[in-house]
């Protein structure tokens, strides 16, 4: 499924800005995303598997907090740096 | 006259609040080409070349948005690669203190025996160890899942403002196994058996800030340093002042009592003469009242002892006489080992200064910078 990436996170997929990656959860895509751009993951996702503070993710326009979301394969995930004022 | 002793290369990795910046020294350290910045944005809090191969670099870093991360240059800087796996607390479920490597604060190079071994301290307080260069890294465990060892960092209003900080990681030169680090705040501490027990290091040293002033835990060590030559000698720069300890005896005594009263002896870095484990400078900053943590009167000086600590002489030659209300954090003051020895520190303010003449007069050889985080002498 088709992933948007934020501009924080364009050195690891060579700059684009859209990408594919397959899970049935948040969770699994991010992996899948880990594989294909290895070392992505960490900086969205802590050791303990919590979003981190200042990145969200959205499902189609939805926001979720929880790695165990589901997905199906239509959906369009975004990964966005949050706005953290200033 | 002596010749001045040359280095072959000497550079300046400037890790600041928006990315690192080199600094190259010309013939005779006159003249400095500033370089960088990289990793613009990211947030870069110690930069490190391996003394055993002189050429790797270790780079903390994070940004405001993403996780913390190591990098790691392989050939002196040219390029970078991410670590495959930074240091990271281990996963725990459902546990309600569920820890997170906020950022990467200090890196360690290891014993010259354990080539590629690296140690990193971090926030909240974790040790981490790497054995291959910095690409991975696996918890201290006998530290971070330790719960004696936790209860010494204390609560969240225990931390610095910019959180709990791991830091002063030092491994004794006559054995890999012997490591000290301190602990802002918590303490000093060392491990004889590389890292799985700890034992607190803090008679004599003043914690004021607390109901007993002389705990055994719950300091606030700013920096410390441990002399290369003379391994049983240690050095700290503290919240409640600046210590000497000589080993076995194990006790820390107030040498800053001798510091100006005006001046006082609170600060952050603490730098040590390579060659003369009597010589050390400090860098005082205000730490009345509501803790300014800006230059004494707003004049910033560098003060060195040259007898461990018995007295002290000012050193502001070429520093501004009035109104500079900036301060140095503890990363960011070190030497070289050139003859005469290179001094450099670098500012709250975003600017770089050096003094060839050890500490003699200074001149400012970068301005503008962002906030300055540390200063790292790379010699090859």
């Amino acid at each position: 499924m088709k992933v948007y990436v934020p501009s924080p996170l364009a050195s690891y997929t060579q700059e684009a800005t859209t990408v594919e990656a397959t899970g049935s959860t948040v969770g699994e895509l991010l992996d899948d995303l880990d594989r294909r751009y290895p070392g992505i993951r960490f900086r969205i996702v802590s050791e303990q598997d919590r979003i981190r503070r200042h990145i969200r993710i959205f499902v189609n326009l939805e926001e979720v907090r929880s790695l165990t979301a589901p997905l199906r394969p239509a959906d369009e995930l975004m990964i966005v740096g949050a706005l953290s004022g200033g | 006259m002596k010749r001045p002793r040359r280095t072959a290369s000497l550079r300046l990795l400037v890790a600041t609040r928006k990315g690192l910046f080199q600094l190259q020294a010309g013939p005779g350290r006159r003249k400095w080409r500033l370089s960088g910045p990289e990793f613009l944005g990211h947030t870069t809090h110690h930069c490190v070349l391996d003394p055993r191969d002189r050429r790797t670099l270790l780079l903390a870093a994070r940004t405001g948005h993403l996780g913390p991360t190591v990098f790691r240059s392989l050939d002196f800087g040219k390029t970078w690669k991410e670590a495959k796996r930074p240091p990271a607390f281990a996963k725990t479920e459902g546990a309600a203190d569920q820890r997170e490597v906020d950022h990467v604060f200090w890196l360690t190079p290891g014993h010259a025996s354990e080539p590629g071994v690296w140690y990193a301290g971090t926030s909240p307080h974790g040790i981490f160890r790497s054995e291959d260069g910095g690409a991975t890294w696996e918890g201290v465990t006998g530290f971070n899942d330790n719960p004696v060892c936790r209860k010494w960092g204390g609560g969240p209003q225990d931390g610095t403002p910019d959180g709990p900080k791991m830091h002063s990681l030092n491994v004794d030169p006559r054995d890999a196994r012997h490591l000290y680090i301190g602990m802002s705040s918590g303490g000093v501490f060392e491990s004889r058996d590389k890292g799985k027990s700890w034992q607190p290091l803090n008679q004599g040293c003043r914690a004021d800030f607390l109901p007993d002033p002389y705990p055994e835990f719950g300091h606030d060590p700013h920096c410390m340093r441990l002399h290369p030559l003379a391994p049983d000698r240690l050095y700290q720069q503290n919240h409640c002042g600046i210590y000497r300890m000589d080993r076995p005896e194990g006790r820390w005594v107030r040498i800053g009592e001798a510091m100006p009263k005006k001046v006082g002896d609170i600060g952050f870095p603490l730098v040590l003469h390579p060659r003369e484990p009597d010589t050390l400078w400090v860098f005082p900053m205000d730490g009345g009242t509501v803790w300014p943590r800006v230059s004494p009167d707003g004049k910033p000086a560098a003060y060195v002892s040259r007898n461990a600590g018995k007295t002290w002489q000012r050193q502001d030659g070429g520093l501004p006489r009035e109104q500079s209300w900036w301060t140095v954090k503890r990363q960011a003051m070190c030497s070289d080992t050139a003859k005469p020895l290179g001094l450099y520190f670098g500012t709250t303010s975003g600017e770089i200064w050096a003094s060839v003449d050890e500490g003699k007069r200074f001149s400012c050889i970068a301005r503008h910078l962002p906030e300055v985080y540390a200063v790292e002498a790379a010699e090859t």
